[in-house]
Parts: C-alpha cells; sequence; structure tokens
C-alpha cells in the first residue's frame, strides 16, 4: 500500500503551485523474457519552492525515477505533468527542449568537458538555446557567481577540487534558469565538509525559490532537505517532512575546516 | 540551435587532439593531393599528344602515288607515276569535303651554302601546304601562287637546315644550292620538333612544287597529293570520295586495285590520345583509393572519438542538445577534418605536379576545375564518412551514456 494518495491534496500543499506532479507512473524494462518493473504506480505532486530529498537502496527505482522527471526517460504508462505540461506524451525533440529550459542536472561524477574553462562549462545548456554569444557569457558568469567561483572562471576542471568541480556543474544545472534542479547524488564523490558545502549552496538557491530533487544515499545530506520520500521496490515506502532541519551553513562551523 | 556554436566546439574538440586530427587529414591530403598530380599530369601527357596531332596538320588528308607491279615485280610505294597535278585539281573541285589541297614531290637532296653543306629532304608544294601542314613563317614570307605558276627558284627553310647552313646568320634573301639549283631563302619555318615517329620535321626545305618537278627531280608526276577536309569527322569520308575520284580518273576497272593509297596518320595519334586518356581515368581510379582509404581513416577516428567521449554527449544531452545538435557537432568535426586536408592536398598537389612537370620538362597545367572538384570532393568525403559516427553519437542513450565509464 502506497503511503502517498495522489488524489488528495499533495503532502506540503503549502509549498505553492505545482511544479511537478506524477500520476500512477510505471516504468518497465524488457530484457528479453524477463519484464524488469522499475516503477509501479508512483504518484507524487512537489511543489513550487520544494526541496526534495529521494532515498532507497540501489534497485528502488529511485534512479529511473530520477531519469524520468529529467525527461530523459520515458514512462511505460501514467502522467508526468511539469509546469502544467503534460510532457510524458512529447517527442524527443519537445523533450530536449524542456531539458534545456526547465531542468538542472547536476551528477555525481560532475561530468566536466575536460580541458574547457569553469566559465565554458557553465555555458555549455546555452549552446543549445537562441541566446546571442555577449549574453551567454554574462549568464555564465552570473551563474558562477551564484556558486561563488566567479574568481575561478578560467580554470581548467583539472585545476580544481572535486568541490569546486560540482560546484561548477551546479553553475551549469543554473544558466538557462530552470524550474527544477535534479541532483543525482551530488555528494557521492565529495568528502563529508564538501558535501556540506554543496548543501549549503542547495540551501541558499531554495531559499531564493528553486526547486530541488535530490538523491542521496546519505541520511545526513538529506536532512537537509524540506521534504525526504524513500523508495522501496519501485513505489514510495515514505514520504516525510524534515523535522530538525540543519542549516548548512550553520553545520559548516563546526567542521574542521580544510587548512586543519 | 546555435550553428556557428555547434562547429566552434567541434574545432575546439579537433585542436585538443592535435596529433591525431593530423594524422586523420594527412589521409585525405595524400588522396587529394594524388588526385590533383594525376589529373595534372594526364592532362599534360594529353595536351602533348593533341599537339603533335596538331603539328601533323589540319585534318589531314593525305594520298600518296601507290605501288605496281610489273611483269610480276613489285614496286614499293611511289612506285606509280600516275598521281598528277591535274588529279589535284580534281580532288579539289569535286569533292566537296575537301577544303584545301596541296601537290607534294619531294626527295634527299644535297644543299650548299658558302662552305657548308647538309643532306635533307626538299619537298615541292603549293603555298596552300603551309595551312595544311600548319607550318609557320618564323621570318620573311612563304612562297606565292605566283612562284609556283613561274616555277621561281625561292624556297624557306626549317629550323635545323637553317642551324647547319646558316648557324647565327640571317639566312633571308641569301642563295643556297640544292642540289643544282640556286634558290633564294625567302621564309624560316617555326620549329615542330620531333614526328610521332621520331623523324626530325625541322630538317626539311619547301619549295614551290613546280620548281621540285621541273628542276630538281625532273618529273611531272607527284608524289603525294596532300588535302585538309573540312573538319576532323570528314576526314575518312573525304579519303574515299577522294578515292572514287582519282579511280574514275586512272580508269581503274573495278578489279583493280588502287594505284594509290589513302592513309589516315591521325588515326595512329588519335589512338594514343585514346590511349593516354584511358590511362589518366585508370591512375584518377587508383588515386581516388587513397581518397577512400583517407576516409574510412577519418571513420575511424571518429568512431573511436565518439566513444572517448560518450559521457560528453550524454553531458550535451542532458543540458537539452537535440539528436540534430549532436549530429551536426561531430558531422562539423570529420568535415573540417576533410576540409583541412582537401585544403592541404591541393596545396601539395599542385606543388607536386609542378616539380613533375620540372623533372619531365612537361607543360603542367593546373586548372582550377581540379581545385574546385577537389574540394567538393572533400566535403563529401567529409560528409560521408563521418555521417554514420554522428549518427552514432546522436542516438546514444543519456542514461546509458551518463552512466559509461
Amino acid at each position: 500500500m502506497p503511503v502517498v494518495n495522489q488524489t488528495e491534496a499533495a503532502p506540503i500543499a503549502s509549498a505553492g503551485a505545482a511544479v511537478i506532479r506524477v500520476e500512477d507512473a510505471h516504468k518497465y524494462y524488457d530484457l528479453g523474457e524477463t519484464r524488469v518493473h522499475a516503477l509501479r504506480g508512483v504518484s507524487i505532486v512537489i511543489g513550487q519552492g520544494e526541496f526534495v530529498a529521494i532515498m532507497g537502496a540501489s534497485g528502488s527505482g529511485k534512479s529511473t525515477f530520477m531519469n524520468m522527471l529529467g525527461c530523459l526517460d520515458r514512462l511505460s504508462s501514467g502522467r508526468y505533468l511539469l509546469e502544467g505540461i503534460d510532457v510524458s506524451r512529447h517527442d524527443k525533440r519537445a523533450l530536449a527542449l524542456i531539458r534545456n529550459q526547465k531542468i538542472g542536472f547536476v551528477f555525481q561524477g560532475f561530468n566536466l568537458l575536460a580541458r574547457t574553462t569553469a566559465l565554458e562549462n557553465t555555458a555549455l545548456p546555452t549552446l543549445y538555446t537562441k541566446i546571442d554569444k555577449a549574453e551567454r557569457g554574462k549568464r555564465a558568469a552570473e551563474a558562477l557567481a551564484m556558486v561563488g567561483l566567479a574568481d575561478r572562471a578560467q580554470h581548467f576542471p583539472s585545476q580544481m577540487s572535486g568541490g569546486q568541480q560540482q560546484r561548477v556543474a551546479v553553475a551549469r544545472a543554473l544558466v538557462n534558469r530552470p524550474s527544477i534542479l535534479l541532483a543525482d547524488e551530488p555528494t557521492g564523490n565529495l568528502d563529508s565538509r564538501t558535501s556540506v558545502e554543496i548543501m549549503e549552496i542547495f540551501q541558499s538557491l531554495n531559499d531564493k525559490g528553486l526547486t530541488i530533487v535530490l538523491v542521496t544515499h546519505e541520511h545526513d545530506i538529506s536532512q537537509f532537505a524540506k521534504r525526504v520520500l524513500v523508495f522501496r521496490d519501485g513505489k514510495i515506502r515514505r514520504d516525510d517532512p524534515v523535522v530538525h532541519r540543519p542549516k548548512a551553513t550553520e553545520v559548516l562551523k563546526t567542521l574542521p575546516t580544510l587548512e586543519d | 540551435m546555435n550553428y556557428a556554436v555547434l562547429l566552434q566546439s567541434a574545432l575546439v574538440a579537433l585542436l585538443r587532439n592535435k596529433m591525431r586530427s593530423m594524422l586523420t587529414v594527412l589521409g585525405i591530403t595524400i588522396g587529394i593531393a594524388a588526385v590533383i598530380c594525376v589529373v595534372a599530369i594526364g592532362k599534360a601527357g594529353q595536351a602533348q599528344v593533341e599537339q603533335q596531332l596538331n603539328n601533323l596538320g589540319d585534318n589531314f588528308v593525305w594520298i600518296e602515288a601507290g605501288g605496281r607491279a610489273v611483269n610480276g615485280v613489285r614496286t614499293g610505294t611511289h612506285g606509280t607515276k600516275t598521281l598528277t597535278y591535274a588529279d589535284a585539281v580534281a580532288i579539289k573541285n569535286q569533292v566537296s569535303l575537301i577544303k584545301s589541297v596541296s601537290p607534294n614531290v619531294d626527295g634527299p637532296v644535297q644543299i650548299i651554302y658558302g662552305n657548308q653543306n647538309w643532306f635533307t629532304g626538299f619537298r615541292g608544294v603549293s603555298p596552300e601546304y603551309f595551312d595544311i601542314k600548319r607550318w609557320y613563317v618564323d621570318q620573311g614570307a612563304a612562297f606565292s601562287q605566283d612562284d609556283v605558276d613561274r616555277a621561281a627558284d625561292v624556297c624557306a627553310i626549317g629550323r635545323t637546315v637553317r642551324d647547319q647552313l646558316f648557324g647565327v646568320e640571317d639566312p633571308i634573301g641569301k642563295v643556297i644550292r640544292v642540289k643544282d639549283v640556286p634558290c633564294k631563302v625567302v621564309a624560316t619555318l617555326h620549329p615542330k620538333g620531333l614526328s610521332v615517329s621520331g623523324q626530325d620535321q625541322d630538317d626539311t626545305i619547301l619549295m614551290p612544287y613546280t620548281t621540285g618537278q621541273k628542276k630538281i627531280k625532273g618529273a611531272n608526276w607527284l608524289d603525294d597529293i596532300l588535302c585538309s577536309a573540312v573538319s576532323q569527322a570528314a576526314v575518312k569520308v573525304a579519303g574515299q570520295e577522294a578515292a572514287a575520284v582519282l579511280r574514275d580518273r586512272h580508269h581503274l576497272r573495278p578489279e583493280e586495285e588502287d594505284d594509290f593509297n589513302i592513309r589516315n596518320p591521325e588515326d595512329i595519334i588519335q589512338a594514343q590520345l585514346e590511349a593516354s586518356r584511358t590511362l589518366t581515368i585508370l591512375l584518377i581510379a587508383i588515386a581516388s583509393i587513397s581518397l577512400l582509404v583517407g576516409g574510412i581513416g577519418i571513420m575511424n577516428v571518429m568512431l573511436v572519438s565518439v566513444t572517448e567521449r560518450t559521457r560528453e554527449i550524454g553531458v550535451r544531452v542532458a543540458v537539452g542538445a537535440t539528436e540534430e545538435a549532436i549530429q551536426l557537432q561531430f558531422l562539423g568535426e570529420s568535415v573540417m577534418l576533410s576540409l583541412v586536408g582537401g585544403a592541404a592536398g591541393v596545396l601539395f598537389g599542385v606543388v607536386g605536379s609542378y616539380l613533375v612537370g620540372q623533372t619531365l620538362r612537361w607543360p603542367m597545367q593546373m586548372s582550377l576545375e581540379s581545385v574546385v572538384i577537389a574540394a567538393v570532393f572533400s566535403i563529401a568525403v567529409g560528409v560521408f564518412f563521418g555521417y554514420y559516427p554522428a549518427r552514432k553519437a546522436s542516438l546514444l542513450d543519456p542514461i546509458e551514456a551518463l552512466r559509461y565509464e
């Protein structure tokens, strides 16, 4: 029995208008004779300005769910409305446009282009828009400033720490001013202090009204969100608000700095 | 979508792997250079043969006196004495495909000037001969019909004769002795060089055929009648019609053989030209194979590049690149590779064919068209061999691509 019933009001209705509305999502992969059922009827509403952490063991369907949210994959059945638009019926080209305009991605492995400066990496999503060159540069610089790397614009990924690289990746996700930020294990490759630094950025972006969905293994990290979903066997098993939500800025003060 | 930016990122990607890009380009460079060289060499060869064809004469129809058998003893060609000036006039008047005719008597002759002498061949002809055989006068002026009518003692001398008798001296107006006849040199001939069969065409003197007949040879018949047909295509038919006229005039019965021969020396050169064209095409085909191999090189490198950059492609798709954008980026890379290769190939090809021309002393002609064709070809190679890798890149599943290690 799913804990959440999508026909009722969203658990945190006060968070604002629904950015994400998923209705009875199913996803299965046909692998020859066997059929893998990755999502078995997921329904959820995520409102404007929410900060949701998704947890679950591997194989629980959380990655499939994220790919679906990111319009990288399509549902086998069910509906997915992004800002009220049913994108589950969109063709590939339309999905590419949605990813470009409405979704920002942050990956576990940073996935920056090697031998490409932080600024150029940040500007990557703007290459697939009609924005002119000057505006692209401006937006990329702004995005870098938002993650506190304005002074590293001309650095290459190989000259930056993992945390800095991930911040460039966040800047890249922000450059087209998306409606939602999707982060798949953004702290998976980072030490604990740097992880909290990334969460600090996420919290500050969320405070400015950005909707964030984050997949993580770490309970500590999930507590920086406002709401935690737990996936198991292709279904949402739990959907709880975070009660004692720490401020990442405060937590950082308790952690030893790199210089120590 | 921003095409300029996509091409720019393609360029950046190529510059990141300079060595690899250069080696890939090399294949196309060699291919294009080979094709351009071969085309240039082939064209130069053809031009040489065409030059020979041109030297031979203006749609040349050659009627020579034939052999005959007297009491079972057969003479060689020029054995008969039946070819006459009247025959030449009749051919000129009755065969509409023949536009000009020159009688011809010839033979070996010793010539003397001052303390120099030389053994050469003389040729008694009419002024039309200069056009029929495309002789151009260097100095002085060719003899006229008036000189022919008067059997004037004048001659035009070839370059070899001039060099042998006169050296640096000006021959115009000087009198040389041809056999026993003192002849005034009225013209020198522009040199033609060696004939197809390797004879020195400039080792000759030309004089009115009347002078040749009466004063040198002492004969009233002709050795040959040389004609120009109205066109290249008419040469064969003109020869047949001239033969019919001659058979009629010589009262030959149907069972009798011709007492003259119609020669088609152009045929040999035409065949050479044909052979040279075939050879050129063959060589181009072989050179094209190197272009093909170069193209496969591009495809190979592009495939490696696509595999190597799977994650990059995944990221690009995730941030909103459409299939077309990815395809265009990789296609842009392969076209850039092949274009740069093509440009370098044109450069090497031009330099190469110039060097070959210098070595073989052939007149090399670089045509703009072969350069344009090379450019078009290299783009085509880039698109053709870049399409599959680009397509492969654009069809990558972004989820898989992002996970790719």
